[in-house]
């Protein structure tokens, strides 16, 4: 009985992350022509059923499998990819979602050997041809793109953040509560000994929905703090280049491209940034590209939506100042 | 302390890929590396048989033929064994396939205390394969470590890449521990370890030796064809004094992108 | 037989140079010519990889390494950076000496230690009014003694200044021409050496050139390399040997401008195209290509007669003179290429135009290798093969 496409939600202290907001849009889109409902299975420890089925019926969700144990506080990969793997072999869904996420990328390929599933990696389209999913990701850090079938149910997927737009609520729909079965949970292997948070306020960088970058044009870390007053004055992430890293200007997490972060982002703003095939690929998907830099033959500019060429040092000042301006003026 | 790496070789990540037919041109590719996650792990891998004093790294690696030239790369860098798994049932795996010949591999070679790969290939960059080989090996496994800081009491303590930050993990070993991009810039190999790569022992197996049925490592995840992505649209290059351009630009994001 | 096949040795080898070069010198060439700065960092790193040395005998802590390897690597260093490789291969220059002529002391005493550790070398042979005519060189020598007492200037020395060893040619008397000369080891510490300023060059930039000033400078007698006499035979082989190297590098300088060329052709649109598109810069293209093909088999057959030890004076001093004449053909049809770009800072190709003219002037003029090969082709010894 294949009749359910699977949102696995991420969810901190008991809010449901963007991803899973993404998630149920593209469950959503593909569910009406599979036939099939949309659940959004919700992991953790004291969750308010009542409230999730409501926010999650009104944005579109039919069901929504609850699994709550003190097991499942936070995310452990064997216990709840156990809970997964039951409900899998249970309901049989046709579609798994997952976040690309920290937690789906591990969640999911844990899940799929469970299953003997097929899993699709950092999705970007979901689509059905001739009753089957056909299913478009990004590979060779975007320079391709892959389309590609998984041959027997479930298809299993993780989804790139900012792809699709979050579901938003509409009428009063609730959806169904389902409570799953979270006996005898395995205990995780694993265990944390410390956190160490990271210091800046800045938003994620794969999850920022603008993203200021810089690149060797900078001439040295000293200069860096432009990137940064301009990033916090968009409430940006910072982002960077191989270069940069390797010259131990910036730390390896601001990292944009192939050996780093694969982004996509409303607005990417690449400044002193050449536009190397290493950093292109990790950033190529973003909605608007800004770019910056004193050489009009830089290949940044061929994929960029708006280019000013000029000098950093002096465009930049300017732009932190006109960005000031707009939101004086917009208050 | 016996450390499996599951290596690959990837095109160089500076040179772009073409793509002919609905397919990656592979064949064009010149120049192959390690995958530099992998190459990540193999430095990490080394300094920590170097702290403790003892240790020794196998390098397991699915590949054509010329993937032993990748492999003598690891060995010159340090590593001190290797095995290829080389097969025409081996060439057009998926993750789970790819998972279960290592598992195999991995079990055939018996003694290990971590298995260490990078966290995915930079090539079709799905990331599925370290954790799926944990769960075929039944082992515990610990994703996007940055490096392992200690080997205590029988297990190994991990610095990991967590939502907002870092966090210190202890896994008992034996376990797979996946890596992200270390501290440490993968060493060049030396001359003297270039020269003494051929010397260490290679071995090679194919699905015969790892007593696999090729049917069983038949694709789930078929590829179905490949283009390029999208050509993004020209774009517009604005002109004029830094302060008119960065005020038009600010304009622009806010009406016309609607962004800010 | 003829095979163009590497080894899976010196291709991992090449391939080491290549990421090496690339990631360690590539980055830092222009601000080294700009600065013209020594680049002792990265002499550490290539140190410590087995890169430096490579043609010592491993039982002297060397690579144990032939000619044609070091080509593969000098070609790789100086598609990065010119100045850089010759401050790595002058060590090669003034080792060279060593390896012939010293005895199995000499070397354990010199050698070992040298390699031991990110040193440099100086071979010290041109002076001011001794270039190409290396017989009127007016450096001298007197024994007294269990030493020997050297007297003189020397001129155009790489690494002049930053050298733990300088390899030095003397003669016992001006009027003997080549008879009288004798090679010599002085070690930096040496009371009475000095060094003249820091040479201000067109290219090269990278790497340190000083004039040396020997003033009542004693060695030992051990210090000796072969007999009295030898110095002109140990000097001739030794450039003999160094000339494939030079060959290399300047197919590496080539090949860096015609990839500059080829890449920038593709991006620069001019009349509503790519400028790659047109005959023109197409035709010079191709003429660059052909340059740094055939430049280069000629470099890697003078290299392995070397290794062979079928040395031939011919068939290298072809090899330095043409593979040179190439490297300043391409580079400044790459500047060509780039326009009024090519001639800006601010791109790469004007330095390798820069860098590219030495080449064709030091270890041996071209009009000098050109004598050289007259003079085979004349007595019957163009013994190419």
């Amino acid at each position: 009985m294949a009749d359910l496409a699977l949102v696995v939600a991420e969810q901190q202290d008991g809010k449901l992350k963007k991803i899973t907001y993404e998630m149920l849009t593209a469950a959503r889109q593909v569910a009406d022509e599979l036939d099939t409902e949309v659940g959004v299975i919700v992991l953790g420890d004291g969750l308010d059923a009542d409230a999730l089925a409501a926010d999650l019926g009104a944005r579109g969700a039919d069901v929504v499998f609850v699994g709550d144990d003190p097991a499942l506080g936070s995310y452990a990969a064997e216990a709840y990819s156990t809970v997964i793997q039951r409900l899998v072999e249970d309901e049989e869904p046709t579609l798994v979602l997952f976040g690309m996420t920290p937690m789906g990328r591990d969640l999911a390929p844990c899940v799929a050997a469970k299953v003997n599933g097929g899993l699709a990696s950092d999705i970007t389209g979901l689509r059905v041809e001739d009753g089957e999913l056909v299913i478009t990701r990004p590979i060779f850090s975007g320079q391709a793109i892959a389309t590609v079938r998984v041959k027997r149910p479930p298809v299993l997927a993780t989804v790139r953040p900012n792809t699709w737009s979050a579901a938003q609520p509409a009428g009063d729909d609730e959806a169904d509560v389902e409570t799953l079965d979270v006996d005898d949970l395995p205990e995780n292997a694993v265990h944390v000994l410390s956190v160490e948070a990271k210091e800046s306020e800045r938003p994620e960088l794969t999850e920022a929905s603008i993203i200021v970058a810089g690149g060797r044009g900078l001439q040295g870390p000293e200069n860096f703090h432009l990137i940064e007053e301009l990033a916090d004055l968009l409430g940006a992430a910072v982002g960077t280049t191989r270069a940069v890293v390797d010259a131990g200007w910036r730390p390896y997490e601001e990292q944009v491209g192939q050996t780093g972060k694969t982004v996509s982002p409303q607005l990417y703003i690449a400044i002193g940034i050449s536009g190397a095939i290493q950093h292109v690929s990790g950033m190529r998907t973003s909605r608007y590209i800004v770019a910056i830099n004193k050489d009009p033959e830089a290949p940044i500019f061929k994929i960029a939506d708006y280019g000013i060429v000029g000098d950093l040092f002096k465009v930049v000042p300017e732009l932190i100042q006109a960005v000031k301006e707009y939101k004086a003026a917009n208050q | 302390m016996n450390i499996i790496i599951p290596m690959k070789r990837v095109p160089d990540t500076a040179i772009q890929v073409n793509v002919k037919d609905g397919r990656v041109a592979l064949e064009e590719v010149e120049t192959w590396v390690i995958n530099p996650y992998d190459e990540y792990a193999i430095e990490e891998a080394l300094r920590l048989i170097e702290r403790l004093g003892e240790g020794k790294i196998t390098i397991v690696t699915i590949g054509p033929e010329a993937a032993q030239e990748t492999i003598r790369k690891a060995l010159a860098m340090g590593a001190h064994e290797a095995y290829h798994l080389l097969d025409d049932a081996f060439e057009h795996l998926d993750a789970l396939g790819r998972a279960r010949v290592l598992a195999a591999a991995i079990e055939k070679i018996g003694e290990y205390d971590l298995i260490w790969p990078g966290f995915k290939g930079v090539d079709y960059d799905e990331g599925q394969t370290g954790v799926m080989l944990a769960e075929f090996l039944g082992l515990p496994h610990v994703s996007t470590a940055i490096t392992v800081e200690e080997i205590e009491d029988g297990h190994a303590v991990a610095k990991i890449e967590a939502e907002g930050g870092y966090q210190h993990v202890r896994v008992p070993l034996p376990a797979v521990i996946t890596q992200t991009q270390g501290p440490n810039e993968p060493r060049y190999p030396t001359l003297r370890g270039i020269m003494g790569a051929k010397k260490k022992p290679l071995t090679v197996w194919n699905a015969d030796d790892l007593g696999l049925d090729p049917d069983e490592l038949e694709p789930v995840v078929e590829l179905l064809h490949v283009e390029r992505p999208p050509a993004r649209k020209a774009g517009r290059i604005l002109e004029g004094e830094p302060a008119e351009v960065a005020r038009e630009l600010v304009r622009i994001l806010h009406e016309e992108a609607k962004v800010i | 037989m003829i095979s163009f096949t590497l080894t899976e040795e010196q291709r991992a080898l090449r391939e080491l140079a290549r990421e090496f070069a690339q990631k360690e010198i590539a980055p830092r060439a222009a601000e080294l010519d700009r600065e013209g700065r020594h680049p002792a960092e990265i002499i550490q790193k290539a140190w410590e990889i087995g890169l430096m040395n490579l043609t010592v005998p491993e039982a002297y802590g060397g690579g144990g390494l032939g000619v044609f390897e070091e080509c593969l690597v000098a070609e790789e260093f100086a598609a990065a950076c010119a100045g850089v490789t010759t401050t790595v291969m002058a060590n090669s220059l003034a080792l060279t000496p060593i390896v012939l002529a010293g005895t199995h002391e000499q070397k354990e005493a010199f050698l070992s230690p040298f390699c031991a550790a990110p040193n440099l070398a100086s071979f010290c042979l041109t002076e001011p009014q001794a270039g190409s005519d290396v017989a009127g060189m007016r450096t001298t020598y007197r024994r007294e003694g269990d030493e020997y007492v050297i007297n003189g200037t020397k001129q155009w020395i790489t690494n002049a200044g930053e050298s733990a060893l300088y390899v030095v040619f003397a003669t016992k008397d001006p009027q003997l021409r080549h008879k009288g000369i004798s090679a010599f080891i002085v070690p930096a510490d040496t009371p009475g050496l000095s060094f003249g300023k820091k040479e201000d060059k067109m290219g090269h930039r990278a790497s340190t050139t000083r004039s040396v000033i020997f003033d009542e400078v004693r060695v030992p007698a051990f210090n000796r390399l072969g007999e009295e006499g030898d110095g002109w035979m140990i000097a001739m082989r030794t450039l003999d040997k160094s000339r494939p190297g030079i060959a290399a590098m300047a197919v590496g300088i080539a090949r860096a401008a015609l990839q500059a060329s080829l890449e920038y052709s593709q991006q620069r649109a001019q009349f509503g195209q790519p400028i790659a598109n047109f005959q023109a810069i197409q035709f010079m293209l191709a003429d660059m290509a052909i340059g740094v093909e055939t430049a280069r088999y000629q470099t890697w057959r003078a290299a392995w007669l070397v290794d062979q030890g079928k040395y031939s004076r011919y068939a290298s001093s072809i090899a330095k003179c043409y593979a040179t004449d190439v490297a300043m053909r391409v580079t400044t049809d790459a500047v060509q290429v780039f326009g009024g770009y090519g001639y800006s800072k601010e791109y790469p190709v004007e330095k390798y135009m820069r860098d590219a003219k030495l080449m064709q002037i030091y270890e041996g003029t071209n009009q000098i290798q050109r004598l050289v090969i007259a003079r085979a082709l004349l007595k019957g010894e163009a013994d190419g093969t």
